[in-house]
């Protein structure tokens, strides 16, 4: 098979489909106008940012009026909590409920504030308990924040039966959306959503544009002051070419949903089984629930980086969840949350695919990635050892473990 | 972070990899929860180091600087391998990322460490001549 080119990296960010740069494009160019401006240029934008507003509202059961366009995912997180935070706080209410795994956008947003944290258990499948949850909450609790897939281990949380207990005992809920849009249907009025974060570029749309959905009735503070626009709740001239792309992805993305998921699901499925049949090897998450275009693997007795840099040879582009990929001493805190030792976190490998990908791309990933763990293995003594059996240094290594 | 042309070339064709059965010293450092361990073996003639080998399990630059090391050691006298310092792998390897200079630590440690036992082998004590290898609880 000859070298080729696979993109398997889908949850960092996607390409921009022609449907979207089309639609894009007469707002890069002639389109000009600001959306506040009252002449005809200016009255054109603000139609096109409407439209788009309409289009997201619809993808996720929304009313446009609850849409608030946002510079991306990490800023929607970021006025989510801070302005509940703020809001609450008044109300003497300074307890938060998260979970172990969550995306650094929130996690460390809440981490910043001074506030009373609960970080919820994940169970070894990557799932967060709803009655975990419900343990957690107290009278105090001003905000309930768990995202809605992890965007590691993509699996999916459930969002509905959270929603509904935070609904029951009167607490805010808050969910990051930003892997699970488009990928799994929302309806954030029968999920008991109150707020969700979501992300243009990892569905097709541009980087630099995303949104915040904040129930009707909520005064949520704002995050960014200055201008009117957003209804007064958003300052800053609307990105107006990105906003229309964006609606037009999630328009596209909301209408065959199913038919999508079954597909990659199956291309996933079968990429897993392909890389599970090497030894020593495991699936990081539920098998099932799971976004249809995630896998992540841990490959012991190898490091994650130089497998990386070794597909990267290879025309392959993914991530992994090892220390070394993030300059930092641990390894993946979403790894280390569902229970991995440190040196199983290390070797792991996430690819993330979508409807783009072949079943030559699949095949080709099977092969290239057995190979190249076969190679670092055979160099790796930590694999020497545990084969061997004469396993001293992972005991040692466990035993160690923080 | 980028790696130089050198590291990468050093990855993606690493030299004197694999093991010496009858090897006159072998010297491992690192740890797995660490995410990098490195193993050298040393064949000596005479006060030669007439073969080396390693095994690594770690990141790119953990492999490069092994392959690098290695070769900068074989062929010579034990004294000038013992001199072989960190900074002279980066150097070597036209520069290594911040975060990844500890890998250069570790060749030399690993180094310092095979000579450590082909010494020991030897009946000679180490520690007046190498000092202590320091354990590397993963540095960063």
């Amino acid at each position: 098979m000859d070298k080729r080119f696979v993109y398997a990296d889908n949850a960092a960010t996607t390409k921009i489909s022609e449907d979207v740069l089309n639609a894009m494009m007469p707002w890069l160019k002639d389109g000009y106008g600001n959306p506040s401006s009252i002449y005809a240029k200016g009255r054109e934008a603000a139609a096109a940012v409407g439209k788009a507003r309409e289009q997201v509202a619809a993808a996720i059961g929304a009313d446009a009026r609850e849409v608030f366009f946002t510079s991306g995912g990490s800023e929607a997180d970021n006025w989510a909590i801070k302005g509940t935070v703020i809001s609450l706080k008044k109300k003497g209410k300074n307890h938060v409920v998260s979970s172990k795994f969550e995306h650094h956008a929130a996690l460390h947003t809440l981490k910043k504030e001074s506030l009373d944290l609960s970080l919820c258990e994940v169970n070894e499948n990557g799932v967060v308990r709803t009655e975990d949850i419900a343990a957690l909450i107290r009278e105090d609790t001003a905000l309930v924040t768990v995202m809605y897939a992890n965007n590691e281990i993509g699996t999916i949380q459930p969002i509905a039966e959270i929603g509904a207990v935070c609904r029951k005992k009167g607490v805010l809920f808050h969910t990051d959306a930003v892997q699970a849009m488009g990928n799994v249907p929302i309806d954030v009025v029968r999920q008991n959503i109150d707020m969700m974060a979501l992300s243009g570029h990892k569905l097709h749309a541009p980087k630099g544009v995303g949104a915040l959905y904040i129930k009707k009735g909520m005064k949520l503070p704002n995050l960014i002051d200055g201008g009117a626009q957003e209804h007064g709740h958003r300052a800053g001239t609307e990105n107006v070419a990105g906003i229309v792309g964006f609606g037009k992805a999630m328009e596209i993305a909301a209408k065959n949903i199913g038919e999508r998921a079954a597909k990659v699901g199956a291309m996933r499925d079968k990429l897993i089984a392909g890389l599970l049949e090497l030894p020593r090897t495991r699936l990081n998450g539920d098998a099932k629930l799971r976004l249809p275009g995630n896998v992540n693997i841990s490959f012991e007795g190898i490091e994650g980086e130089s497998l990386l840099l070794m597909l990267d040879m290879n025309g392959i582009a993914a991530s992994s969840g090892s220390a070394c990929t993030s300059g930092s001493l641990d390894p993946s805190h979403v790894l280390l949350s569902i229970g991995l030792p440190h040196e199983v976190a290390h070797g792991s490998l996430r690819l993330s695919i979508n409807e783009e990908t072949t079943d030559e791309d699949i095949e080709y990933m099977l092969k290239t990635i057995t190979a190249a763990v076969l190679k670092l293995r055979n160099m790796s003594p930590l694999w020497e050892s545990i084969v061997s059996g004469d396993d001293k240094k992972t005991a040692k290594a466990r035993q160690n473990l923080v | 972070m980028q790696y130089s042309e050198k590291v990468l070339e050093h990855f993606s064709n690493p030299q004197n990899v694999g093991e010496i059965p009858d090897a006159d010293g072998v010297g491992e450092v690192g740890s797995p929860a660490c995410g990098d361990i490195m193993k050298i073996f040393i064949k000596v003639d005479g006060n030669i180091i007439k073969d080396v080998k390693f095994k690594t399990f770690g990141c790119g630059a953990a492999i490069a600087t092994s392959s690098i090391a290695t070769e900068m050691i074989k062929g010579k006298p034990i004294e000038e391998a013992l001199k072989l310092t960190n900074k002279a792998v980066v150097e070597a390897l036209e520069g290594l990322p911040s975060v990844k200079i500890h890998c250069s630590v570790l060749a030399e440690q690993a180094v310092k460490s095979a000579i450590s036992d082909y010494y020991t082998r030897m009946g000679i004590d180490p520690g007046p001549i190498i000092g202590d290898i320091p354990d590397p609880h993963c540095i960063i």
